[in-house]
């Protein structure tokens, strides 16, 4: 499914832009870098409470669609201003990241 | 044989707001030079992870890349504290990164098996007192 679609779907909101609207075809979801670094693919949705800066250059080098950041995590300012000078799509939802992976699975199925 | 292209980066330790900075520029690099996709993933997440690592348990150190027409090479070398027990941090799970490391998402200790995986060799130089050195080969063909 189109990202666009997804962020329409799932009500994200979208605290960069959408550079590329992407397929999804799946998620992955955890908050410690190096297992999303091994473990996610290219054409997944990472779903993270995580927000510091480093899981920007996460999401470029495995050239993820977007980040979800779940439960409204807090970000700053910088962390945004970054990911829209890098072109990557940040998002954004109070859900859990329970909810999210369920909702997510359920308009990938 | 022909000479590689080679490339060097600094990396600067302590420095978590630009870490990684060196393998996202490598990315690019890569994928003007036309490498294949698959490649530029493997070398991108290994050298990543060896970025890193240099940056929290290292103070910093540089890396260096060779592109030969069948494959990369990436060397990563510090003047750290070396690794006391390669066999040990090379296990899923094994982190000496601190409490205040680990608050940013490092230290599942997930790293160095990353590194061995997605690379076709690796090997391991390590001195305690001295610096580590790693040397890694990703084949493009
Ligand atoms: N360049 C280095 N210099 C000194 N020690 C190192 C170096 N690289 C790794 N180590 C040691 O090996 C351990 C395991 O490294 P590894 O990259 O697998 O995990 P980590 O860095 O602790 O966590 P993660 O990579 O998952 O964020 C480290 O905790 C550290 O003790
Ligand atoms: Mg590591």
């Amino acid at each position: 499914m189109q990202l666009t679609k997804i962020i329409e779907a799932m009500e994200l909101e979208v605290l960069t832009s959408v550079t590329e609207d992407r397929e999804v075809l799946g998620g992955y979801t955890g908050d410690l870098l190096s297992w999303v670094m091994g473990r996610a693919e290219s054409e997944m949705l990472w779903i993270t409470i995580m927000t510091n800066v480093n899981i920007l250059a996460v999401a470029s080098l495995r050239d993820l669609p977007a980040v979800l950041i779940a439960e409204a995590a807090e970000l700053d300012e910088a962390v945004i201003a970054k990911a829209k000078e890098q072109e990557i799509t940040l998002l954004r939802s109070p859900k859990s990241a329970y909810a999210l992976c369920v909702e997510l699975g359920k308009l990938l199925a | 044989m022909s000479e590689p292209l080679k490339f060097h980066f600094p990396v600067s330790g302590g420095d978590f707001t630009s870490a990684g900075k060196a393998s996202v520029q490598v990315k690019k690099l890569l994928r003007q030079l036309g490498i294949s996709p698959d490649a530029i993933r493997r070398v991108a997440i290994a050298m990543y992870e060896g970025e890193i690592n240099m940056v929290i348990h290292a103070n910093g150190g540089s890396a260096d890349l060779e592109i030969y027409p069948d494959y990369i090479k990436i060397i990563l070398a510090d003047t750290g504290p070396g690794i006391p027990n390669i066999d040990l941090a090379m296990q899923e799970g094994f982190s000496t990164a601190p409490d205040n490391i680990r608050s940013l998402g490092f230290g599942a200790g997930m790293g160095l098996p990353n590194m061995k995986r997605y690379t076709d060799d690796m090997k391991i130089d390590t001195e305690v007192g001295v610096g580590t050195t790693v040397t890694m080969r990703v084949n493009i063909a």
